[in-house]
Formats: C-alpha cells, structure tokens, sequence
C-alpha cells in the first residue's frame, strides 16, 4: 500500500465532477510508475453506485450519514484517518473549491507536503515530479517533495478525463466499502442545504455570442456601452469574476471556473486579461476574439484575434457596425 | 467579538514577472508586492462584520518585504482596530507552511472567535494558508466563501462551487473562514487617511519562530509556452471594429 496513489473523488447532487475522471487516469498512469495501485476515495451516503464509473484500480468507499453531502470538517477527519492508517506515496486532490478546503489542512495534520494548483504530474525514475500553475498562470514551478509522500492538489482540466472513466475499454473496479475509520460525532461545520443559482436572468451558456467584460472596463458606467452592443447582437453581456464581485452585473453572468463554462460560436473578451479562472470557463469557445490594452495579457494565448485598442472606443465603434 | 485578519504580501502580478539566475525561483528583489486580492476582501468581511454583530478587528501578518506597515496602515485606515506584524528572517516568497505556523502562534495568543483571510494567493504553491492556520489551531476551516453572518456563537457561511451553485453551512465558533469575496466590494481608504495614521498607529511585534519549510523543493521555475497566440489586428478602433464585424457576419450571427 505503500506505494498506492490515492485519488479523492468529488461529487455532488449525486453526479461525479470530471476531475475525479481527470485525476484518476493520471493516477493510473502514476501508480504504475511507482509500483502501486490508483485508488479512488470516495466518501458518501448510500452513494456506492458512483463507484462504477471511476475507472482506477481500486474504490474506497466510506460510507457514514455524515459523509452524505461535502462537509469540510468531516472529510478532512476522515482523510486523515485513512492517509495515517493506509499510508499512500500520494493522494491526489482537486484545486477545487472542495479540495482546497483539505489539501493544505491535511499537509498540516498528516504532515506531509502539499504541492498545490498543480497541472503537470509525472513519474520520474520511480520520483514524482509536480508541476504547480502559480502567479496568476504566469509562472509553471516543477517542484519535487522532500520526503517519498506527498499531497497534491491538481487543477481542473489539467489532465484528460475519459483515461480515468469507465468504458472504452476500462472496467469498473473493485469496491471496499467501510465504515468511517474515525467517529464523525460532535462536527462544529453543519451541512444546511444548496443553493441553486436563481432563475429568471438570461442563460448565458445558451446564447451563440457573448459580449464578455473584465476590469478593462474600468469604471460601471461604461457598462452601458457593452450592454448597448450585446443589444444589437442579440445576445447579453457576461463578465469576468471581478465584475461580479463588484456587483456591476449578477453573479449569473459570471463566466469561469466558479461561475459558467460558455461555448459559445463568438466569445468577444473586453478589457479580460485572461486569468486561469476565466480561461476554464470560455476556452471551448469556437472563435475568440480578445481586446485588451495589455499586449501580454494571457486572454491573447487563447484567443484566436486581438487587437490591444481602448475597448471603450470600440465598443461604440462595433455597435454601430453591427446596426449596419 | 474578536476577528483577525491574517494577510499575505504578494508579488504585483501586474509587473513582469522575471525568474532567478538559478532558475528556481523569482527574482523577488525587482518585484513590488501588494497585498494578497482575496486577503482585502477578507478585512472588508470583517469589517462588515464588526460594524454588524461589534467586536475588533485585528490585522497580522509576516512581514516577508520590510514594508508590511504600508500594508497595515491601509488596513487601520479601512476600519481595522489593531495590527500587528511577524518579524525575523523570513525573506520575500516565505512559503504558506512556514507564514502559516507563525500566523498560527500569534493567532493563538488572541483568542480569536472567527479568523477571516484570504481564501488563497497568488504564490500559494505550496497550499493555501487558511487551512494550515486552522489545523494548527484545531478549528475547522471553510473556505471559497462569499458571505459571512455571525451570530449567537455561530456563522452561517455561503461556500460557492462551480456553475453558481452554493452550499450553506453552519459553525460553531471559533473557526477560520477562506474569504473569496466579501458582501460588498472592498472599501477605499484615502491617502490622506493612510498617511495621517502611519504617523499615530502603533503595530505591535511579534517575534517569529522557527520557518516550517515548504515539503519540497522548486528544482526549476519558467514561464509556460503558449500553445499559440491570437493573430494581433493593428489599426484604428474603427478598423479594428470592421473587422470584428467581419467575423461575427461570416458564422451568420448578424442579425437583420
């Protein structure tokens, strides 16, 4: 067991995240590097079934009333637990907005070293090398942990899913189901319910064009001059998380891995400097055209045209063009 | 009520980004820092939450450049009521794990009933220091929260996931939350403001312990390769809009 890679599944509303997919490939592909087995953790209430889809070695399955929806507090114990008692080389964990409420707290308690946003993983001669995306997704850092375990908390979409999914060729895998290895009593983080987004704005993943805005933008009155131009398009204006947060448009126009994933056939990305954030929420996009004031900006690495004129003087300029 | 801010400097992503001679590193010394985006939010959420349930609002931080109070200042001038700041040989880049331990032992010299930082940071490549804090305290941690209610010895939280989806939880105090955004945007404080209480604020330091050392070692740091890049338009932003126009025509999405 020693040797094992550990993979923490995500799930939720009953339904696998890609990532557990993502990251249990790579695993596959590790493990075999290190003399192992990838196995999947998976963490639930009566929630066994989603073991079949994960195609790793193994499945985990820890089954407790507690563990029936993501409880920060709950996983955490539990993974330490397992990580103390099974000790894997490596678990593996999504940089999602689950898997960084554990990785760094269990680096402390399991002490272990965490490498963290990584997008590249490898076996190197039997040593794992990590990659970490960092400094906004300016800088890659190829790191290697000081001792032979290690924590690493993996960026979504940083490695392909289907290697990792049952079918095309992977069967689905044995399951051990357990019971919680630590008592789960006396949690201070209670679980309350989900919120779903609210309803009645536009879908914006829906639409075959989107006028998206970052900071670019600079001040909310200008937010006229998109919106005026997504009129004539036909279509609504979507944003970048800064815009949201500032509270310039709602959170249902948020485009990016906390807000929507958009493919539409046209995404026009305005005063958007392209944060690894935004990037996994519009790179699907069939034609990307890019305007931002910053030659460097890494919205240009994705785009497929850019010009670097002051987006407000385009966007009067583009409207009227459209209007014909 | 008693909330502290812990807060992280980090290099101005603004700024071009240059690697070490090494190779392994930043050339920290030609970088400006700032501070952390997500760790402004943090003080606005707790200022929001002491001018809402009373309490004081304490700001700490390792002081990685020499030039924390800059920082603290701000803060003060934001509507903190103290500050104080980590000193010793820790030098700009001081990995999360050894900022956390040392945030952690001055944390809990002031009982803290909820801590509120930054729910990451740009140089976190060896883990979000929230966590780390709240593991050293034993207090549970939620992060990548947008709203935080406190009352009656408990904080109902707002945790978003992907797609807009968000889930409520409820803690028992004390605890330490990752602050993704707060409830409004965070405040200005004027230059005047700042400048007035650099003269008058007192920060109070704390003597940092040992450094707790990352878990591992950057054998080589570099900028990625693009898989390509957009062809660039010159021109006017007339010119340019033409040729916008021009494309958005040919997929037949110009309505009329």
């Amino acid at each position: 067991m020693a040797n094992d890679v550990f993979v923490l599944a995500e799930h939720l509303n009953g339904k696998l995240a890609d990532i557990t997919f993502e990251m249990a490939g790579k695993a596959k592909e590790l493990a075999t590097g290190f003399g192992g087995r990838a196995v999947a953790v998976l963490l639930g209430s009566g929630a066994k079934s989603l073991a079949e889809s994960i195609g790793a070695d193994a499945v985990l399955y820890v089954d407790d009333p507690a563990l029936a929806e993501f409880n920060p507090e709950a996983y955490s114990r539990v993974l330490a637990a397992l990580i103390k008692e099974r000790g894997p080389r490596l678990v593996m964990m999504g940089n999602t907005s689950a898997g960084m409420d554990l990785g760094a707290g269990l680096s402390v308690m399991a002490g272990l070293p965490l490498i963290a946003y990584v997008n590249g993983l490898a076996a190197d001669g039997g040593a794992l090398v990590a990659t970490s995306q960092i400094y906004g997704g300016k800088i890659q850092a190829e790191a290697v942990p000081d001792g032979k375990a290690c924590l690493v908390s993996c960026l979504a979409g940083a490695f392909p899913a289907d290697s990792g999914r049952v079918g095309a060729g992977l069967a689905p895998a044995p399951v051990e189901q357990i019971a919680s290895p630590v008592s789960l009593d006396g949690l201070k983080v209670k679980f309350v319910k989900l919120i779903q987004p609210e309803g009645g704005d536009v879908d914006i993943t829906q639409q075959l064009i989107l006028v998206s805005i970052g900071r670019g933008i600079g001040g909310q009155e200008n937010i006229e001059l998109a919106q005026e131009l997504a009129e004539a398009l036909g279509t609504a204006v979507s944003a970048s998380r800064p815009i949201t947060d500032a509270g310039w448009l709602p959170k249902t126009r948020q485009v990016g891995k906390s807000g929507l994933t958009v493919k539409p056939k046209v995404y026009l990305a305005f005063g958007i400097s392209g944060a690894p954030e935004h990037l996994e929420g519009m790179r699907g996009a069939e034609l990307i055209i890019a305007v931002n004031t910053d030659p460097k900006a890494p919205i240009f690495d994705v785009a497929h045209y850019g010009a670097t004129c002051d987006m407000l003087d385009l966007l009067p300029a583009l409207t009227e063009k459209v209007k014909g | 009520m008693n909330i502290i801010v812990p807060i992280k400097q980090v290099p101005n992503l603004t700024d071009e980004l240059e690697i070490n001679g090494e190779g392994n590193n930043l050339d920290h010394e030609a970088l400006q820092y700032v501070l952390n985006e997500f760790d402004e939010h943090a003080l606005e959420e707790a200022v929001l939450t002491k001018e809402s349930a009373s309490g004081t609002v304490t700001v700490v931080g390792v002081d990685t450049t020499g030039e924390l109070d800059g920082a603290l200042h701000t803060a003060l001038a934001k509507g903190a009521d103290k500050a104080a700041k980590i000193t010793g040989d820790f030098p700009r880049g001081t990995d999360s794990h050894t900022q956390a331990r040392l945030l952690a032992e001055a944390i809990k010299d002031m009982s803290p009933d909820i801590v509120l930082t930054g729910v990451q940071a740009a140089d976190d490549r060896d883990g979000q220091i929230g966590p780390m804090i709240a593991a050293h305290l034993g207090m549970p941690y939620v992060g990548v929260v947008t709203g935080v209610t406190v009352s009656g010895g408990k904080a109902v939280l707002h945790k978003e996931y992907a797609g807009g989806v968000m889930a409520e939880f409820e803690v028992s105090l004390p605890m330490v939350v990752g602050v993704q955004a707060a409830h409004q945007p965070p405040r200005y404080a004027p230059v005047s403001k700042i400048r007035q209480i650099a003269k008058t604020a007192k920060i109070d330091e704390i003597a940092g312990g040992e450094a707790a050392g990352a878990g591992s070692t950057v054998r080589r740091m570099f900028k990625p390769e693009s898989a390509g890049h957009a062809e660039m338009w010159e021109g006017s932003p007339e010119e340019v809009a033409e040729k916008i126009a021009g494309l958005i025509r040919d997929k037949g999405l110009l309505r009329g």
